[in-house]
């Protein structure tokens, strides 16, 4: 009896953000081509992804722009849907599917959510910020859309390797806290540095007259933080970890309030 | 008139930094900052102390204010706060469900 169906064959790319390899499996080496291109300095070579995630490429549909991301949780299953997407993932076997059109940003934003609930789990977090190594400490540059973060990323001066201008990625380690270069990008368009660096301190950003440092109170950097990170799952639980995790954030880490004006002089401060 | 128990609601998160307490909803990440009689609420909240004994033994030795008005104050806070799912009240007390995730001395749930 003949063979009725034929092994389609799957081809991978492995996409390591933070130090954590995803591998992604897809049919359509075209959309690889583009995912190589997409998060270059970001592809692996790693053989033990911590994530598996096989693509299904549908026709582009039309979305609708007011719908927003939902991410839930059920029978040890994440489900995540926006319009232009649809994904599964399930933890304990580590894989999961994803439903997209050939397109790079449905993707960037599965990559976004599954960190941002791996690092829930670990006391870790993405963030709004820009973040930069200067002298082998990493800092961070939190504020929401017009704060400064592109600019500040824009005057960074030569001895500086920007790690992102859009979302920081924060690791909890034994000995404190390491930031993560990222390939998310904001209106810079330039992907962030593969690199880690301990972070030295946190900066809430705030545009003004002259350059200069505040201290911020506690509480008042606890909700600047919590009003920064990146979230999405509707999940009690991961709520709790994510609220604790900033609290244990400001608790070890310095954070400021950086007045700035658009000029490179601001950089002068950061050490 | 009937006596009021409070609890703590275990389905949010708490913080205290700084002498400022902080509570997030779970349900749907809403963060609220206390005032200090809502913190007293807060820390005091354990389902089997009622609400009028929490007035006469905390609040009004804290601010020195009547206790017939401090107590009507407390229950409208104490409604308030249940209004945003931080506090449970009940008319009997309330068996603690999640006691090991709460710091009694600070008030700290997880």
């Amino acid at each position: 009896m003949p063979e009725l169906t034929a092994e389609v064959e799957r081809l991978s790319l492995v996409i390591e953000i933070g130090g954590m390899p995803v591998r992604i499996n897809a049919t359509d080496a075209g959309f690889l081509d583009l995912l190589q291109k997409r998060y270059s300095g970001f592809v692996g070579s790693s053989d033990c992804a911590e994530i598996e995630f096989n693509v299904e490429l549908d026709q582009p549909k039309p979305v609708d722009p007011n719908v927003g991301v939902s991410v839930t949780h059920e029978r040890g299953r994440w489900s995540l849907k926006r319009g232009d997407f649809r994904a599964e993932w399930e933890p304990a076997s580590r894989r999961g599917w994803i439903r997209q059109s050939a397109n790079p940003y449905s993707i960037d934003a599965v990559l976004r959510i599954v960190h941002t609930l791996v690092l829930a789990r670990q006391g870790g977090f993405l963030l709004h910020s820009a973040s930069a190594i200067r002298n082998g400490k990493a800092f961070l540059f939190a504020g929401v859309s017009g704060a400064g973060k592109t600019t500040i990323s824009r005057l960074a001066p030569p001895g500086a390797i920007l790690l992102t201008d859009e979302i920081s990625y924060v690791r909890k380690h034994h000995s404190g806290y390491v930031a993560f270069g990222t390939p998310f990008t904001g209106e810079l368009a330039k992907l962030g540095e593969n690199l880690s660096a301990p972070i030295g301190a946190l900066y809430l950003l705030d545009k003004g007259p002259e350059n200069r440092i505040d201290p911020v109170p506690p509480g008042e950097a606890a909700r600047s933080l919590l009003a920064n990170l990146l979230f999405f799952a509707e999940d009690e639980e991961l709520v709790q970890d994510a609220f604790h995790s900033a609290f244990e954030f400001v608790n070890r880490v310095p954070v400021s309030r950086l007045t700035f004006v658009p000029d490179s002089r601001v950089w002068e401060l950061i050490r | 008139m009937s006596k009021l128990y409070l609890a703590r609601n275990p389905r949010v998160a708490a913080r205290s930094l700084d002498g400022e307490m902080m509570i997030m909803s779970g349900r749907d990440s809403t963060l609220f900052t206390l005032n200090k009689t809502a913190t007293i609420l807060w820390q005091a909240a354990d389902g089997a102390t009622p609400l009028d004994k929490i007035v006469e033994n905390r609040i009004c030795p804290e601010f020195e204010v009547d206790p017939a008005e401090a107590l009507q104050d407390a229950e409208a806070l104490a409604r308030d706060l249940a209004s945003h799912e931080i506090l449970q009240i009940s008319e009997a007390p309330i068996p603690q469900t999640k006691p090991a995730l709460a710091n009694p001395a600070t008030g700290e749930a997880r």
